[in-house]
């Protein structure tokens, strides 16, 4: 069995991040991931992220990855992919398998950044062909060069599904309505200012009641909502279309976590249950760190900085850095998180984290 | 449900074909297409059918984790068809619910 000082299990931004700091640092490190390729969720966002310079601001979201993979080369990161982790053990090790073995590892520390799932809503046909989450639509067109659907309509004006339709119609695609179900746009103003330039209609105090279609989908059924947000009867309206979007939200992927006996805690802010973790990003289990959405849904640069602070931590706790510049870096990978955390909607997170870190 | 020629950010690269058959009949894919990518380019959506009330179900998350767009790829049920990637030749069909001898 191969001995890593740390084995990290998920290689999007989070366990990028975390792989390119531990390695930086001289820590011996395996990444894994399931995918055959990897980069997580990166490669499917086209649009230039925001913030400043050290979050990568203007660059898009695949040139950040492109260079995030560059880093962990640089590292001395060991990459295996294809390999879906299943199993973590008391003494440290873990198994992971591809379609046709299985193999074992064992590492001193283990950092999970398993991400999340995209939430589904149950409705009258949610099942049909052509109902899907807003994040295959993206894969499909930014990642698979392979258009959906001709004619969509998104669920949710969150930022993944108001960014997800701007690029659904850079694709070549037209999308007939946003569905918010508040009242009031949920996204950033800069992402919502571009559909409505764009000419989509966003319908607030609106849902999807059915998805129907032959086989496939073929029209939705919408209404308005009241303040409880139950459909008013007699507000239906019937639009065409043959995909339907769902862009409600995220769950964080704690299977491994729970598996491995981390403690979890509910925070509904940062998306249901997660690990219980503090500010270095340990979860109750000793040698088990978490980052990114896994620790909480929030974005790919705050997932990124997780990532560092836990493969930062990893490798103090190795003895590869003295505490003076451990808590140095700490507070620097911190002060960006914290610049991160700002604003109306990052406080919110901002004040949901802190209560897991007190949890 | 066709394939994007041009884009005003991502560069569009043509790439090879390569032949698979679905339910018998043969289709065009390109190079590194997943399975699911090649079906959708085609207009094919429905890609299995439930086990219990025979309701069609296609993609729905499309990275790997709902399994709602398994299919029987070369005989073998179950195959998660939207991070699979074809090959030349391979055989694709409809999963009547389980698949296989099971269904």
């Amino acid at each position: 069995m191969k001995h890593y000082d740390v084995i990290v299990v998920g290689a999007g931004p989070a366990g990028l991040g975390a792989a390119i700091e531990a390695g930086r640092q001289g820590a011996k490190v395996l990444l894994l991931d399931e995918n055959d390729r990897p980069g997580g969720q990166l490669f499917k966002q086209i649009h230039k992220f925001f913030g400043s310079r050290e979050h990568y601001a203007g660059t898009r979201g695949f040139a950040i990855g492109r260079q995030l993979l560059q880093e962990a080369e640089e590292a001395g990161v060991e990459i295996h992919l294809g390999r879906r982790v299943w199993g973590i053990f008391p003494d440290g090790s873990v198994t992971a398998a591809n379609d046709t073995e299985s193999v074992r590892y064992q590492g001193s520390y283990l950092i999970l950044a398993t991400g999340a799932s995209e939430n589904a809503l149950a409705f009258p046909g949610c099942t049909l062909p052509g109902v899907m989450t807003a994040g295959a639509a993206q894969t499909f067109a930014n990642v698979h060069h392979v258009l959906p659907g001709q004619n969509i309509v998104m669920v949710g004006s969150g930022n993944v599904g108001l960014i997800v339709t701007y690029q659904l119609l850079q694709a070549g695609a037209n999308v007939k309505a946003i569905l918010e179900a508040a009242p009031k746009l949920s996204g950033y103003a800069v992402h919502a200012g571009k559909v409505r330039r764009a000419g989509v209609p966003v319908l607030l105090s609106h849902t999807v009641t059915r998805a129907m279609g032959d086989g496939s989908l073929e029209a939705v059924e919408i209404a308005q909502v009241d303040e409880h947000f139950a459909p008013i009867p007699g507000t239906e309206q019937v639009i065409p279309c043959d995909t339907l979007c769902l862009a409600v939200g995220l769950t964080p992927r704690v299977e491994l976590a729970d598996v491995s006996g981390c403690d979890l805690v509910w925070s509904g802010p940062l998306g249901g249950k997660l690990p219980r973790h503090n500010r270095h990003m340990e979860s109750s289990r000793s040698n088990i760190l978490v980052a990114g959405d896994l620790a909480g849904i929030e974005e790919a640069s705050t997932a990124l900085d997780e990532g560092r602070l836990a493969g930062t931590r990893a490798a103090y706790r190795l003895g590869l850095l003295d505490v003076g510049t451990y808590e140095g870096r700490r507070a620097e990978i911190q002060g960006r998180l914290d610049r991160l955390r700002q604003g109306p909607f990052g406080e919110k997170r901002r004040r949901a984290k802190e209560e897991v870190w007190k949890a | 449900m066709h394939r994007i020629q041009q884009h005003p950010i991502l560069s569009v690269e043509e790439r090879p074909v390569v032949h698979i058959t679905v339910d018998g009949t043969p289709i065009e894919a390109r190079e590194g297409d997943t399975i699911a990518a090649a079906l959708m380019a085609n207009g094919i959506r429905t890609f299995r059918h439930t086990a219990r009330y025979h309701e069609p179900r296609g993609l729905f998350c499309g990275i790997g984790q709902c399994t709602d767009c398994v299919m029987e790829v070369d005989g073998k049920p179950n195959v998660k068809t939207c991070i699979t990637r074809v090959r030349e030749g391979m055989t694709v069909r409809t999963q009547e619910g389980n698949g296989g001898s099971a269904s």
